[in-house]
């Protein structure tokens, strides 16, 4: 039973960092490009939560619905405005640029905020569960995570399987220039991507802010989880993400329940273990260089 | 030098005047001239390194010129990015057919018919020129042969309608019955109002299909003319510039 409890709080762990990381997969996998920012805009998306939302007379637990919009405009400026620009360099531009921005958003959010941490709060939500049997407690804002999760990805599958913009963002990740030869405008489809990534960022930022206190350092680490799920997944793999988030989320577990310290290494030995044997990710393509 | 050089008052479909382009230092097309009529077939002809794909990618914005302009229904088109060209009505068909992988067939001609102007071809009418592509829409192009996926590449194009449409190497790696099918349609498009600009290795297969020919070699133009106005020897000489390479320039001007 001990280890039904590992594996169910790893799947519920595993909703958030799915939820993290299929922002990053859509910009890696549509523009080539590994936002190291992306952590960061998380924690910025929390810390609008906290401070920008109250003015807004709503209740924390609906911050999305204004954290979300905004960073969906946000990700298509930033795209357009400074990612477009290193994308037209290389692709070390990109890393170096992404960064920097990630330098400057850590040093902003000390700057304005202090290093004070701070959460979202969510009320009595936070301590609210549901008990399983005598062992297995799932609480409800794990659960709510989870679910939430869910219905990105499917929303997300269905509007890159089914719509115009979904096909055509498709089109641009297989190649680019072919796309530009249809009459795509590459450029307003990398933003579209990165307005989508943004905006399941936000999301994810929140998740983090009610689950746990923000800081302005806290992006890189978070960075790092998603950076995992999306290489266990399987890059490109929008259902790989939500598997390898809880694959991710079950190892750490596992290694939690041996000792807390081996919560993050027991999933960086899987992110290890996964690269040495298939470096695509569970559910990624080969690829192939000439 | 070149048939664009005497002045005209009238509107050309596409005008390309003294074109240069470089790949990075080195010289790929120089100054090259010539005109696309409307309801032409002008066929791109050259060995290979002649600069001829270099000429059709930066006709359709993929490629920047270092000099020289090119208008496209008397609207200087040069600086024009690919996309905006594309609707425009200058389509392209890339060497090697550059089908999305991860669409279907019908999600590939999705994609192009997406700014379709108006026209002749959609989906449907493409379905009814190539019939066999209605029964495997759902397939993904990478389980099509190279044959069927050039038929794909070619009708992705069509779909947006062009006023221009051009191809680049439609018969590299194909086997000659596959080339044949595929020439067969070419009328068929031409008929439709569609001006074809067509780069071929194959000088026969353009020969029979082109109303006028344009030789390239090393980047510049060694011949052009009709078909019927250039004899075996006179295209020979001028694609690999073996004999008095420069002994039939403008026959066509």
């Amino acid at each position: 039973m001990i280890w039904l409890n590992v594996i169910v709080s790893g799947v519920l762990l595993g909703g958030f960092y799915a939820l993290f990381a299929c922002g990053l997969s859509l910009m890696f996998g549509v523009m080539k490009i590994i936002n190291l920012a992306h952590g960061d805009m998380a924690v910025v998306a929390g810390y609008t939560a906290v401070f920008l939302v109250p003015k807004f007379h709503l209740p924390e637990v609906w911050s999305f619905l204004v954290v979300v919009p905004i960073f969906a405009l946000l990700g298509y400026v930033v795209q357009r405005t400074l990612l477009q620009k290193s994308i037209d360099r290389d692709p070390f531009t990109t890393l170096l640029v992404t960064f920097g921005l990630s330098v400057v958003i850590e040093n902003l959010l000390l700057e304005i905020y202090t290093a004070n941490a701070q959460s979202i709060n969510i009320g009595s939500l936070i301590a609210k569960s549901w008990q399983v049997n005598n062992t297995i407690y799932v609480s409800y804002l794990s659960l709510t995570v989870l679910i939430v999760s869910v219905v990105v990805l499917a929303a997300l599958q269905l509007f890159l399987s089914k719509t115009s913009t979904g096909r055509q963002i498709r089109a641009v990740s297989d190649d680019r220039e072919a796309a530009q030869l249809c009459g795509t405008n590459y450029r307003h489809i990398f933003g579209v991507a990165s307005s989508l990534a943004f905006a399941t960022v936000a999301l994810a930022g929140i998740a983090f802010g009610m689950y746990t206190s923000l800081s302005p350092t806290a992006g890189g680490v978070n960075l790092l989880f998603a950076f995992e799920t999306v290489v266990i997944g399987g890059i490109g793999s929008l259902w790989g993400t939500l598997i390898g988030g809880i694959l991710l989320g079950i190892a750490q577990q596992f290694g939690a329940h041996f000792n807390e310290q081996y919560t993050v290494l027991a999933g960086n030995v899987l992110f290890l273990l996964v690269l040495a044997i298939r470096p695509q990710g569970l559910f990624g393509k080969k690829v192939v260089m000439s | 030098m070149s048939d664009s050089a005497a002045t005209s008052p009238s509107r050309h479909l596409l005008d390309v005047a003294n074109l240069t382009i470089h790949h990075g230092q080195l010289l790929a097309v120089d100054d090259i001239s010539f005109r696309l009529e409307a309801g032409e077939v002008l066929a791109i002809i050259g060995a290979n390194g002649a600069g001829k794909s270099t000429l059709l990618r930066t006709i359709a914005g993929l490629h920047t010129q270092t000099s020289g302009t090119i208008t496209h229904d008397g609207d200087e088109i040069s600086k024009l990015r690919t996309f905006r060209r594309v609707r425009r009505g200058i389509s392209l068909v890339p060497e090697g057919r550059r089908l999305f992988p991860s669409l279907t067939l019908e999600e590939n001609l999705q994609v192009g018919a997406q700014k379709a102007a108006e026209g002749p071809f959609n989906i449907a009418a493409v379905y009814d020129l190539f019939a066999w592509m209605r029964e495997r829409r759902r397939q993904k192009v990478g389980q099509l042969s190279g044959g069927e996926q050039q038929a794909v590449a070619i009708a992705r194009a069509l779909v947006a309608n062009p006023t221009i449409l051009m191809i680049d190497e439609v018969s590299l790696g194909l086997a000659p019955i596959v080339i044949e099918r595929i020439y067969e349609f070419l009328p068929s498009i031409v008929a439709q109002g569609i001006s074809v600009l067509l780069v071929e290795q194959d000088v026969s297969q353009a020969l029979a299909v082109a109303t006028r020919v344009h030789c390239l070699l090393e980047g510049k133009t060694s011949l052009t003319g009709t078909p019927d106005q250039l004899s075996a020897d006179a295209i020979e000489s001028a694609y690999f510039g073996t004999i008095h390479s420069a002994a039939t320039p403008e026959a066509s001007a």
